[in-house]
């Protein structure tokens, strides 16, 4: 079983690339399974289970009624009995809903179990902020991270996006994946065929000297074009996208920070107890001597999101705050 | 399962939570147990009609329906223990007691966790085309929960092989069963979602058997779920250190005179099934299992303080080089 990519690539949204990722994984074992809103005959919501009833028939692409704590708990069931259920929450939001049979069910069984159950689930829910409001709109990445069982990925490119849906499947234990709705539809290289990221392997964007811009997801795009602003201005950036939180790559962090000694975290999710508080106390902890200023964070709001533009635009981590950041930590210390 | 292993089981049941009840109150064990005695006939009932391969998705209330499923007591007795040599290594403790070799889920302390969970062991079920079903038990209360519901509905649409086993004993936790159910019976929670039901007395093995097999067969006909309402009683408290101020002594009297347990043995020495001498062995056999179990359970090692923890999250698909 290979990872790799053959040569010939082309443009694929982010979208289609999970699907074709969901696609090569349901032709290879029967056991996979898809399960959610909408997901069959709709083909998605996000488009992104198009096509997959009629190759796989409603035995395996199952619309359910709309009722997440049920059918995640029934997902769990079928996961330890030996199906491989891809579940889709519409909206990260509604993963609240079913938080019992995630957090408390999914995440514990094979641990009550003494290790002698598995559970070989994925969960796929859509984040993004975006004139939704505050029941469509949430990054519950922290709460995935915080209680233990689940991997949490969050691919900022289509590549990504099959090579971590992949892996997830493979990984045969439960893990979430977030797909960004202000980039599902983004286009870029994706290798055909079978195309696997590891879990636990950050990717270096853009090589810099400077500073560390830690992100994931969405936000990787926006320090990316903070970046290149701030290059006008000789500041030489580098941007690592962690692409999993669960597990963390800490060693290609820490070398980044060994090379840089400045660190800026950036996320859509809110900035109190937020991923980035982890990773900067983790910096902190292990990196102390190579740290010229104390890392810095840039988050969402720490209150619901609203809806109205000019409200929602300042809720956001967007372009001003994550320049002002880094400017801030390099003007700090030493 | 013949009657004389069920009613082995049954006593073997009532050995073992009377041992439990007597080590929490010798201090010897952490925690709180939540005993089924009173319940032995529903459990046997229902394993008694089940195969190797099929599922059982138990509530906290879990120690007689693994006992029923065969698992080994000196296990069960040692998770309870939290030794090293427990069920679950000594990670789960007695309310998560479970045998998944013998298709047993871990206890669920989530009330109404195991409606779901069975569901979903009833449609790999039908998707692996195994032949097995799945079995849900849970109480009265249980039925209170969202996710008992949107379960019982997504298994009648989808025809799965399930049966659903409520035990009401008549008390969700403290409060009687009759106050937190607007419905005529807890069966009719059944019909409200299309599917076959049936009323049975969860203290009689011979109608708890006799429930099950229909709901079995016809689960395995792919014709979908049954909700079973096992009318039962517990005759301990809700959890050891119960009070039990919430009935009276009369009440107890009078469903101890129901016993599942002597209501058997009378069915079977009538029918001519067993010898008093069968009743008298097989009581002995299953005092002697739990006291062999209880000793070398206790001189079990716990687990060394650094003890790795199995079934923690490990994922390792990483690329070959």
């Amino acid at each position: 079983m290979t990872a790799t990519t053959t040569q010939s690539r082309s443009r694929v949204s982010y979208a289609r690339a999970i699907g074709e990722a969901i696609d090569l994984e349901m032709e290879a074992d029967p056991a996979v399974v898809v399960m959610g809103e909408e997901v069959g005959e709709h083909g998605g919501v996000f488009t992104i289970t198009r096509g997959l009833l009629d190759k796989y028939g409603p035995d395996r692409v199952i619309d359910t009624p709309i009722a997440e704590a049920g059918f995640a708990g029934i997902a769990v069931g079928a996961a330890a009995a030996g199906l491989r259920p891809i579940v889709e929450i519409m909206f990260a939001d509604f993963l609240l809903v079913a938080a019992d049979q995630l957090l408390n069910q999914a995440a514990k069984m094979s641990f009550m179990s003494g290790g002698e159950i598995q559970i070989p689930m994925v969960v796929r829910a859509s984040i993004g902020a975006a004139a939704g409001g505050p029941h469509h709109s949430q990054s519950l990445e922290a709460l995935f991270a915080h209680v233990p069982g689940f991997s949490v990925l969050l691919p900022s490119t289509p590549a990504d996006a099959k090579g971590l849906m992949a892996a997830a499947i493979r990984s045969r234990q439960p893990a979430i994946l977030f797909e960004h709705r202000g980039i599902i539809f983004a286009k870029d290289h994706v290798p055909a065929g079978e195309h696997v990221v590891p879990l636990g392997q950050a990717a270096i964007r853009r090589e810099g000297a400077d500073v560390t811009v830690l992100s994931y997801s969405k936000a990787v795009h926006d320090a990316l074009a903070a970046a290149s602003m701030l290059a006008d201005r000789g500041v030489d950036v580098e941007v690592v996208d962690l692409r999993t939180l669960v597990p963390l790559d800490e060693e290609t962090i820490l070398e980044s920070v060994r090379k840089t000694g400045r660190v800026v975290v950036v996320h859509e999710a809110g900035l109190s107890f937020g991923p980035g508080a982890e990773i900067a106390s983790r910096i902190h902890e292990q990196a102390w001597d190579q740290l010229r200023a104390p890392v810095l964070r840039v988050g969402g709001g720490d209150t619901p999101v609203p809806y109205s533009q000019p409200l929602e635009a300042t809720w956001l981590p967007g372009q001003e705050r994550i320049i002002d950041a880094i400017t801030r930590v390099l003007a700090t210390g030493g | 399962m013949d009657d004389i292993e069920q009613y082995t089981r049954m006593q073997l049941i009532r050995h073992f939570e009377d041992r439990c009840e007597e080590l929490y109150r010798a201090t010897k064990v952490r925690g709180s147990l939540h005993l089924y005695s009173g319940q032995e006939a529903v459990a046997v009932g229902a394993c008694a009609e089940l195969g190797p391969v099929d599922k059982i998705a138990v509530t906290y209330r879990n120690h007689g329906w693994v006992l029923a499923r065969g698992a080994d007591p000196r296990r069960l007795f040692a998770e309870i223990f939290g030794r090293s040599t427990g069920c679950a290594r000594g990670q789960g403790g007695s309310k998560h007691l479970g045998d998944w070799q013998r298709g047993v889920f871990p206890g669920n302390a989530i009330v109404g966790a195991t409606v779901p969970l069975a569901a979903g062991a009833a449609l790999a079920a039908r998707n692996l085309r195994d032949g097995s079903v799945a079995v849900a038990t849970f109480g009265d209360g249980a039925t209170s929960q969202g996710v008992f519901h949107e379960s019982l509905s997504m298994a009648s649409i989808w025809k799965l092989p399930v049966v659903f086993i409520c035990e009401n004993n008549r008390y969700a936790e403290f409060t009687p069963a009759d106050r937190m159910n607007p419905a005529s019976s807890y069966a009719a929670r059944g019909l409200g979602y299309g599917m076959e039901t049936a009323v049975c007395n969860g203290m009689d093995v011979t109608a708890v058997r006799d429930a099950v097999r229909q709901a079995v067969d016809r689960a395995r006909d792919g014709a979908g779920p049954t909700f079973i309402e096992a009318e039962t009683y517990r005759l301990c408290g809700h959890m050891t250190g119960d009070g039990e101020q919430y009935r009276t002594d009369e009440e107890r009297a009078h469903w101890a005179g129901l016993d599942p347990i002597t209501q058997f043995e009378h069915h079977l020495l009538d029918t001519g099934l067993a010898s008093k001498d069968d009743l008298i062995e097989a009581t002995e056999k299953a005092r002697n299992t739990v006291d062999d179990a209880v000793e070398a359970a206790w001189n079990d090692p716990l687990p060394g303080a650094d003890e790795p923890l199995l079934g923690v999250l490990s994922p390792t698909w990483k690329e070959s080089a």
